[in-house]
């Protein structure tokens, strides 16, 4: 049930694939392995990818918002990549959409960002 | 026709055990032979509620969480999650959406809507210091039957 987080930056976009349960519990490591890269490099916008998640609950909203102020103060962008319908009911519920883009692959994600 | 059956789960308020006891009442429920998506909506409801019990019953340092699950032969699922940690002074405001007491601001306030949501009831039963108890029913098998 661990969580598997994959980081890779390009072109100042750190992408973060998520592959596992997203909960309060793994919700910490991410949180912490998001904030030590955009510390350490030259972070300007954030990408999460959901797309292997198979399962989540409200702390990932939590945690989304988190690293929303934090990209925020430092002028860049968070965007969600996420499919499934159960998932994209919860982020819609919490009005998470009002502040993220949520996209249902990383090539428009990654275009977004890098427009924008 | 499916038996009556019951199972109680007491373990201890740490964060690694959210998967377990989400995952232990999913086990138990699937006797039932529930969709993919009863499962899941159960799965989260009992996520946030143990989340509950170790992020603002419990904090530090840790006590026990118990979990009372109860199906009868109608296919209900009862699910009970009990802590006694710190209570709830206003449970109304509590489960208004969006409303977190947590000084830590990772959480989103969404858990007792989110059990309301995907269950079909959810009581709250608290008070200061004498812990919690949060009650969610779900029919399965809700659509065949209409």
């Amino acid at each position: 049930m661990s969580m598997k987080i994959a980081l890779s930056l390009r072109r100042k976009t750190l992408l973060v694939r998520l592959d596992g349960e997203l909960d309060h519990h793994s919700s910490a490591d991410i949180r912490d392995m998001v904030e030590r890269a955009v510390t350490e490099q030259d972070v300007r916008n954030l990408i999460f990818d959901f797309s292997k998640l198979s399962f989540m609950d409200s702390s990932a909203i939590g945690m989304v918002i988190g690293r929303y102020k934090l990209m925020n103060a430092l002028g860049g962008q968070v965007v969600l990549v996420c499919s499934d319908a159960r998932m994209n009911k919860l982020i819609k519920m919490s009005g998470l959409t009002k502040l993220i883009k949520v996209y249902h692959d990383v090539d428009s994600a990654v275009k977004e960002v890098s427009e924008g | 026709m499916t038996e009556d059956n019951k199972m109680t789960l007491t373990f201890l308020s740490r964060s690694v055990n959210e998967g377990f006891a989400r995952g232990a009442v999913a086990a138990f429920v699937a006797q039932l032979d529930p969709t993919l998506e009863e499962l899941a909506d159960i799965k989260t409801a009992v996520s946030e509620a143990v989340t509950n019990s170790i992020v603002h019953g419990y904090g530090h340092p840790t006590g026990l969480i118990t979990i009372d699950c109860y199906i009868n032969n109608a296919k209900t699922v009862t699910i009970s999650i009990h802590d006694d940690g710190r209570g709830i002074s206003d449970v109304h405001q509590a489960i208004q959406p969006l409303f977190t007491e947590s000084n830590d601001t990772e959480r989103s306030g969404m858990g007792f809507t989110v059990m309301e949501t995907f269950m079909d009831s959810m009581t709250v039963e608290s008070k200061p210091d004498c812990g919690t108890t949060v009650t969610l029913t779900k029919q399965i098998g809700n659509n065949l039957n209409l």
